[in-house]
């Protein structure tokens, strides 16, 4: 089984890699360059601060795009076109093809997250030693902040939920509409909290206990974002991140599993 | 016991959008093929030729009916070790190469390293994949296609291979080897199911064959059985003669032609005698051209029975209706 779906896995990086996903890294470089420096011509002391933001929310940003755009097709495509015709006929059980294909994207996603961690790192330590006083007065935090890990490490297992969700919907749904719920249910998954606390501002029960269900059952996106801590030079406790990378992983598989399910009974006409 | 089993197999589709209707695309089909035999599954186009083929790789799940092979239910992993498919039409992963496509699903098969290779570069030679095989599969024309979608069927030396419309696409030499190909696997011991509607080559290479119609199996048996090889009647053609003896031969002509300036194609009953027809015909300057005996060929046999299971079966597929 194992060695199965490793093979899915890695054949849905090749075809990442051959339909040149990887450039966006490519992008994700100039933007850092021309970023910093940019910025250290407008602004006094905050360049390091806004370096690591600028690179902490484009690795997101460009990580959620591939997640969503890939995850949708990751299934769809191959029913559409009928190559899972071809596969599927083989000793490859439906759920070893579907935990490939999460599998595939999720090694894509975190080549290219380790890359851009990577260039994030390159272009801090660039900028450090080309500008000892601005690596100085950059009290906060130190300039190649360990803690920046941390925060790639919650994107990451984000990018792998987006991934999960996704590919549910890929499972019996259209690109276009797969896309539009994973987008939907990001978004969503960043207000889930005041989801929580609706009862504050609506007099109904019904829909404040509505509301209070939705926020157990959707995803919480914003727990994952620790941005803003980490640029700050603000401790993320390792408990915290355990437990929200924890919560992430959990819910994936929980996806995953109904993704198996639904595509184990479907009938490729 | 048969290596391909299938007994009362039934399909429904849900159709409509709104109100759902059950649409019967597969009607208690029931058929068996021998080991070694090369069985052919005729049909006209949406006859459920498909459906049954994709029934048997467990790609859609039948409403009812029990399907196995080589002893197992058909979805067995372990049966799907031992067999080969190509789809109809088939679309494979266009960013990899012929080669590359080969040794993943060589791969899957738990082939591993150079075997892997080696079994692909001698599975591309022997469809006439060469110097292509290199290149991506999106520039593939369908005959090249076809012809990689046959080679990844025999990866793993299978037991049963199952080809929907194999000859599809295929120009004349294309399907010239891919007969050749369906022989040389009859005599390694492989039985052959394949679907088509090309009744030449059915004819060509088939020990069994299966007819269905609009869903429902409406013959079956050895083409020695169905066609039975009977004369049904004679064509003779004859120059040099005029319409007075044509008269005289009678009521034994069921129709004449006249294909040229005293040239005739004279059709006759199966009962009569051809050597007293010809004798009537004699005349100073009357030459026979040719005397030809008129068999049923599987195009007659497949034509009566689509004709009569579409009469029988004309009350509609939609269950329940009527």
């Amino acid at each position: 089984m194992a060695r199965i779906v490793g093979l899915v896995a890695y054949h849905v990086f090749k075809e990442s890699v051959r339909d040149k996903v990887l450039y966006n890294l490519v992008a994700f470089a100039i933007l850092l360059i021309a970023a910093s420096y940019l910025i250290g011509q407008l602004t006094a002391g905050q360049d390091i601060k806004i370096i690591k933001d600028l690179g902490l929310s484009a690795s997101a940003v460009f990580g959620l795009f591939i997640a969503i755009f890939i995850g949708v097709g990751l299934v769809w495509k191959e029913v559409d076109r009928r190559s899972v015709y071809n596969l599927l006929s083989k000793p490859i059980r439906r759920h070893w093809f579907v935990a490939g294909k999460f599998i595939g994207l999720v090694l894509t996603l975190a080549v290219n997250l380790a890359a851009m961690a990577g260039a994030l790192y390159g272009v801090l330590a660039v900028m450090a030693w080309s500008q000892p006083a601005l690596a100085k007065a950059s009290i906060e935090a130190p300039v190649l902040d360990p803690r920046l890990l941390a925060a790639f490490l919650l994107i990451f297992v984000q990018l792998v939920l987006v991934t999960a969700i996704a590919l549910f919907f890929s499972t019996f749904s259209s690109p276009m509409l797969s896309a539009a719920f994973a987008f939907g249910l990001y978004i969503v998954g960043h207000f889930t909290a005041d989801l929580a606390h609706f009862e504050s501002v609506v007099d109904s029960k019904v829909a404040a206990w509505v509301a209070k269900a939705l926020s157990y059952l959707l995803p919480n996106f914003s727990s994952f974002d620790v941005k803003a801590a980490v640029v700050h030079g603000q401790d993320v406790a390792v408990g915290y991140v355990a437990l929200t990378a924890g919560y992430g992983l959990l819910y994936s598989a929980a996806l995953l599993g109904l993704a198996m399910l639904v595509f184990g009974r479907r009938d490729f006409k | 016991m048969p290596e391909v089993d299938i007994e009362g197999l039934t399909k429904d589709y849900a159709i409509g959008f709104w109100r759902k209707r059950p649409y019967r695309a597969l009607d208690g089909v029931t058929l068996q093929v021998g080991a070694g035999e090369v069985f052919g599954f005729l049909g006209p186009n949406g006859a459920g030729k498909t459906t049954t083929l994709k029934l048997l790789m467990q790609l859609i799940y039948p409403t009812s009916g029990r399907m196995s092979i080589l002893g197992r239910p058909a979805g067995d992993i372990e049966v799907r070790r031992r067999i080969g498919y190509l789809p109809e039409a088939p679309y494979f992963y266009d960013h990899l190469t012929a080669e590359e496509l080969l040794i993943y699903v060589a791969g899957v098969f738990g082939l591993r390293g150079e075997e892997r290779r080696r079994r692909a570069a001698a599975l591309l030679d022997r469809v006439g994949i060469g110097g292509e095989r290199r290149l991506p599969l999106r520039r593939f024309s369908k005959g090249m296609l076809q012809r990689v979608g046959l080679a990844q069927a025999l990866v793993n030396q299978p037991d049963v291979v199952f080809l929907d419309e194999p000859m599809s696409g295929l120009d004349p030499l294309g399907r010239r080897d891919v007969r050749t190909l369906i022989l040389e696997l009859r005599d390694r011991g492989c039985t052959v199911f394949f679907s088509s509607h090309i009744l030449s080559d059915a004819e060509t290479l088939c020990s069994r064959v299966g007819v269905i119609v609009a869903g429902r199996m409406v013959a079956s048996g050895r083409l020695t059985d169905i066609l039975a090889f009977e004369v049904t009647g004679w064509e003779l053609v004859m120059s040099g003669i005029d319409a007075d003896a044509l008269r005289a031969i009678g009521d034994t002509a069921l129709r004449t032609t006249c294909i040229g300036e005293g040239r005739f194609a004279i059709e006759l009953k199966p009962e009569c005698e051809p050597e007293r027809v010809i004798a009537a015909l004699r005349a100073p300057g009357a030459t026979l051209v040719s005397l030809t005996p008129i068999r049923k060929t599987l195009e007659d046999f497949f034509v009566e029975q689509v004709r009569a299971g579409h009469a029988s079966l004309a009350a509609g597929r939609v269950v329940g209706e009527g």
